[in-house]
């Protein structure tokens, strides 16, 4: 049977119905330009979980788990749902954790990067001018034979740890769901007020969630693959995905009077465009080395890839340690230690691409 | 006897890596590229297609995807 959502097509209209989505999940609650923000919700998550300890950043976000179990489903209706994973895991946490750290010195995700831009932060061109920059780098490495080596198959439990460990966080919240105010409801944390306060309602969430991952996982869609495929191969194929993601969140912010046009006062942002750029940077080289954006690493993980697993977790501990370090920024400018954390981070990435090579990967 | 590129357990874009370079080195017209997911299946159906080269047969067996590609 031919899949359909793989076509030119297919992806389009993927793109076009994310795009819809995200706007319209703002517009029902979410964050200003943050309808969906994978880094974003996942440092959400982390802080509802009490990892880190930033106040106005802690709800467990239903997209996320949304994303993975929509994915579980579209794999397992397809016959795609392959258990498999060892390919240098730790690796794809170290990963994990510095494509988050640089997400939050941009704050905002690949995806969040192209809903900042349809919601007219101009901020957003230069993270994305970072990421084009990061995910070429990351295509240097792979021209050159930069590979974290192959996989093997496991068994069917390894597959479904990830999205138990989502559905348990799910089920937490659903015995101790946010109140009006409450900065507390049992084991989990909650915002009163801030980016964490705001969100559509639960089940609307986990139903958009649930619909965006179903599709991305038949059609493959990835933020960073988009512009790795472009650069690599020109192919068009992921990226026409993203542009209509874009034009579409632009149509609906206009309907919707979303659409701000400017740099200054944006929704969750900051104007320091060096650090805006070079924060993406980071995280579109590690989101290169690893193989995909964060949308991505969730509906590969619905898949039973565990190492996508192992990098999603790597996300959520990057979060913490961004909270935790002062390394995250905020709409008034950069943590105290971002710049270093930035640093660090390319580095260790750089270490990663120049060493990890073929004959060492080799089966 | 055509090339054989094995791309099982690589995740993208290696696979399409591997069958493009191999398209670039090889003087025969026939080759054959083994895979082990959807994705990867179609990523290099789409790229050599992109190279002029055409996907004659996809074959099935367990978990591998066997392409057996050809020069149009």
């Amino acid at each position: 049977m031919k899949n359909l959502f793989a076509t030119r097509w297919g992806i389009i209209g993927v793109g076009t119905f994310i795009g819809a989505v995200a706007a319209l999940l703002q517009y029902w609650g979410n964050p200003g330009n943050m309808g969906i923000c994978v880094a974003c919700f996942e440092r959400d998550i982390a802080g509802a979980l009490g990892l880190h300890r930033a106040g106005v950043v802690q709800y467990i976000r239903p997209e996320i788990i949304g994303f993975v179990f929509g994915s579980l489903a579209a794999a397992m209706i397809f016959k795609e749902f392959r258990p498999r994973g060892g390919s240098a895991p730790i690796v794809r946490f170290v990963l994990g954790a510095f494509a988050m750290i640089g997400a939050l010195v941009f704050l905002g995700c690949p995806w969040r990067a192209m809903l900042r831009l349809a919601g007219g932060d101009g901020n957003a061109i230069l993270g994305i001018i970072g990421l084009i920059a990061g995910v070429w780098i990351g295509t240097r490495f792979l021209k050159n034979g930069y590979s974290l080596g192959r996989t093997h198959k496991f068994s069917a439990t390894a597959g479904w740890v990830l999205p138990a460990i989502f559905a348990f966080f799910f089920l937490l919240m659903l015995i101790y769901p946010p109140s009006e105010g409450m900065a507390k409801n049992g084991v989990l944390f909650y915002s009163t007020k801030g980016p964490g306060a705001m969100h559509a309602p639960i089940f609307v969430s986990l139903l958009v969630g649930l619909a965006i991952g179903f599709i991305a996982q038949r059609s493959r869609f990835c933020t960073m693959g988009a512009f790795r495929d472009l650069i690599l191969f020109k192919q068009t194929h992921l990226f026409s995905g993203v542009v209509a993601l874009v034009v579409f969140a632009f149509i609906t912010n206009l309907i919707l009077g979303q659409f701000h046009p400017g740099f200054k006062n944006q929704p969750v942002s900051h104007t320091l465009h060096i650090w805006n750029a070079l924060g993406m940077v980071l995280a579109g080289l590690a989101f290169a080395l690893a193989g995909g954006c964060p949308g991505r690493q969730l509906f590969l993980s619905g898949e039973g890839d565990a190492d996508a697993g192992v990098f999603v977790l790597g996300m959520i501990f990057g979060a913490g340690i961004s909270h935790n370090f002062g390394l995250a920024s905020s709409p008034s400018g950069l943590g105290p230690h971002g710049i270093a954390a930035v640093v660090i981070g390319l580095a260790v990435c750089l270490v990663i691409g120049f060493t990890i090579k073929p004959q060492t990967a080799r089966r | 006897m055509s090339t054989t590129v094995d791309a099982r357990g690589l995740s993208c874009p290696q696979p399409v890596l591997m069958a493009l370079d191999e398209i670039k080195k090889t003087t025969g017209t026939e080759l054959v590229v083994l895979v082990d997911t959807e994705a990867s299946k179609e990523n290099v159906s789409r790229a050599v297609e992109s190279q002029g080269w055409q996907v004659r047969e996809i074959r099935e067996d367990g978990e591998t995807y066997q392409l057996d590609i050809q020069k149009a």
